[in-house]
């Protein structure tokens, strides 16, 4: 049994637990043994997306140290954009030899929970039932940094390793979208220093997935769907947004108890 | 000003982004097509970017080729330190000739030197041939973009364009009669032009020959009838072989319209008979830029426009919102790695969704570039204040995840009315609606929950 390490990035934590144990669950339903160890704490990825490597780097070594591979032999996150951050970006906040070997082997060790699902796992069908039209929301940085989907502008363009799970609930379907991978516009400080960019590109995401009929937006990254309610809300807008880990145990649960 | 306050009153316009977005991806879109008709299409972008990683490896060796071979087919060669140097050398050249009348096809290299500005305060009259690039001329503005330089403009604003500088009646609309009016206009000026400045697209060591790519003819035009060529080139600009070209030149046009190829490719080896031809290779900056390993390969740009048709904010903000001769992703990283202090905020206009890296023909990692600037821009104290301490302050708080499970307790009541004060001065009352903290964090459901089992 593959002992996997829960890191619920910390917005998550507070803005969206829900997705946490929805994660946890999905884990233990598919064997692993599951551990939150308590002592973790943000990645760092808002100050070194910010460019202050040296804010970011002691968040960096404490998730190296919390994360221990003497303890796990995997550490598995709801979000993309973490875990790209751990697996592309946490050399370049190394001093010296000893810190780059520290924070490059934490990389190879985390992973996103749908590729941790289908590349580690070998899962290739989701057992449940979700009778709706879900749109499926892909974070760029799962998308394009950790190869979760196949983005657009490859050709041809790659497995995409979500939507196959999803395929595989009955009753789901998948809807088709104009863009089918543009970005929702959050960018974390984006969002606050392109405020209108942002708000721009949230509304043209959300009525992309309005044409499309979608009952539910399904995302892979908790901050994709935060940002998407958060300008539904304003708008006046009650689509359903869910992370993907939510919607696959909730499927799984309404087969099971179904 | 920065670019989200030009962005902001680019969106005043709602109708305006949504066109100009349209507008912009339908390119894109033709791009994807195109790009999907090549088999091996990113096989063939591996190849251009190594052939570009490579000449840029060894690009002072390529250089002197360059100008060995140019020369031993008639080219004259300059070498210009920056902007100014090539200014003067060109001012020079055509002062020689005793030029006063100048057509120039679209380079956006002397868009950087601002040349047209030099050369008429010089008292000689330039007259830009690339349609886009005239009607931007006209109204006296830099183009929004380095492939379509008037995409920012509607018809019908062209029509009044038209209307007010070259007697076309009032009310034109129609593609049809502007781009007759237009042609009418432009070849008048080749008629009486005495020199003809193009840029160059490709540079070929081993032959000495350039390259110029256009879809209207109007580089063979303004070479072909003036005695007189000058071709001015980034050093960058060089590649090793000819054979090189059937990579390159794949990817171009795809990459910038969807076209399998440009209309015209026009090479020149050598000056026409009894004509001169003089070559301006432009450093001003490169070798600085060279000098960076993590910014280098932003060198092997070949100027196709794919990162700003898919990106999404220059979508939506314009291409005059960077205020830079070259917009979008690779405009921004030009700009800030030249003056981080005057482009603070260029390298912070993209959410890093990694779109641009995707379709670049050249495999060029403009986000992790922008990351870097973003450094740079924190090392030069040019980033905003309020997140500089945003980042010290996260940085303390988030490490320590006692101390913050109990500010988010404490906090429950003010922290969500100070993220709306902090965020919604920004976001304009109403736009977005801020989520709500959970009633109980992940962490205690959890603790709960082993706790019960």
């Amino acid at each position: 049994m593959p002992r996997v390490a829960l890191f619920v990035p910390c917005y998550v934590d507070y803005l969206a637990p829900q997705v946490g144990l929805a994660t946890g669950e999905l884990l233990e339903a598919y064997g692993c043994e599951v551990d939150f160890p308590e002592a973790q704490a943000c990645c760092g990825q808002p100050m070194a997306n910010l460019g202050c490597h040296a804010d970011a780097r002691p968040l960096a070594l404490r998730f190296a140290k919390v994360f221990d591979a003497a303890r796990y032999d995997h550490v598995v996150a709801p979000s993309g954009s973490c875990v790209a951050m751990v697996r592309h970006h946490y050399r370049e906040l190394a001093r010296g030899p000893r810190e780059r070997e520290a924070l490059g082997e934490i990389g190879c060790r985390t992973s996103e929970l749908c590729e941790f699902l289908v590349d580690v796992l070998g899962v290739e069908t989701i057992e449940g039932r979700y009778p709706h039209r879900v749109g499926l929301h892909h974070g760029c940085h799962g998308l394009r940094s950790l190869g979760l989907g196949g983005p657009s502008e490859r050709a041809p363009s790659p497995l995409d390793k979500v939507a196959r799970l999803l395929e595989t609930i009955d009753g789901l379907e998948l809807i088709e979208l104009e863009r089918r991978d543009e970005c929702c516009g959050f960018g974390g400080s984006f969002a606050v220093s392109e405020e209108a960019v942002s708000l721009r590109m949230g509304r043209d995401r959300l009525a992309d997935h309005a044409r499309g009929g979608a009952e539910v937006i399904a995302s892979t990254d908790v901050s994709c769907s935060l940002h998407l309610a958060s300008v539904a809300r304003g708008a006046g807008n009650a689509t359903r947004l869910l992370h993907v880990a939510e919607l696959m145990n909730e499927a799984r649960k309404a087969r099971a108890t179904g | 000003m920065s670019h989200p306050e030009r962005a902001r009153e680019f969106a005043r316009d709602p109708e305006r982004v949504a066109w100009h977005d349209r507008a912009v991806w339908s390119v894109r879109t033709r791009r994807d097509a195109a790009a999907a008709g090549v088999p091996d299409w990113e096989a063939l972008r591996e190849t251009a970017a190594r052939i570009r990683a490579h000449t840029l490896s060894r690009l002072p060796d390529y250089l002197e080729q360059l100008e060995d071979r140019a020369s031993l087919v008639g080219a004259t060669v300059h070498w210009a330190a920056d902007a100014v140097e090539h200014n003067e050398i060109v001012h020079g050249i055509l002062a020689d000739h005793g030029v006063t009348r100048v057509v120039k096809s679209k380079s956006m290299l002397t868009e950087e030197c601002e040349l047209n500005p030099y050369l008429e305060t010089n008292g000689i009259e330039v007259v830009d041939t690339d349609l886009g690039e005239r009607i931007v001329q006209l109204r006296d503005e830099p183009p929004s973009h380095i492939v379509m330089p008037a995409i920012h403009l509607r018809r019908e604003e062209v029509g009044e364009l038209f209307h007010q500088h070259l007697d076309a009646p009032a009310g034109l609309s129609e593609p049809e009669p502007l781009v007759e009016i237009a042609r009418a206009h432009l070849r008048a000026q080749f008629l009486e032009a005495q020199a003809g400045i193009t840029g160059v697209n490709f540079a070929v060591a081993e032959s000495g020959g350039l390259v110029v790519v256009t879809n209207e003819g109007n580089a063979d035009l303004g070479t072909a009838l003036p005695p007189l060529h000058i071709a001015c080139m980034g050093v960058e600009k060089v590649i090793p072989r000819t054979r090189d070209l059937g990579v390159f030149l794949r990817l171009l046009a795809r990459s910038a319209t969807g076209q399998p190829i440009s209309s015209y490719t026009s090479h020149f080896h050598g000056p026409r008979p009894g004509g001169a031809l003089h070559l301006v290779l432009v450093d001003n900056g490169r070798s600085r830029l060279l000098r960076r390993e993590s910014l280098r390969s932003s060198l092997a740009c070949i100027r196709c426009g794919a990162c700003l048709n898919t990106c999404p904010v220059y979508r939506r903000s314009g291409g005059h919102s960077y205020e830079t001769p070259v917009a979008g992703p690779i405009g921004s990283v030009l700009a800030a790695a030249r003056d981080i202090e005057a482009h603070a905020s260029l390298p912070s206009a993209c959410t890093l969704c990694g779109s641009c890296a995707a379709v670049c023909p050249v495999k060029i990692e403009l986000p992790n570039m922008l990351r870097t600037l973003r450094v740079d821009a924190v090392a030069a104290g040019a980033i905003e204040p309020g997140m500089r301490w945003a980042a010290r302050l996260g940085s303390q708080l988030l490490r320590r995840p006692r101390v913050l499970a109990l500010a988010v307790g404490l906090g429950r009541r003010w922290l969500p009315r100070l993220a709306r004060r902090w965020l919604g001065d920004a976001a304009g009352a109403g736009d977005r609606e801020f989520p709500e903290l959970a009633g109980r964090s992940f962490r205690e459901q959890w603790r709960a929950r082993d706790a019960e089992q």
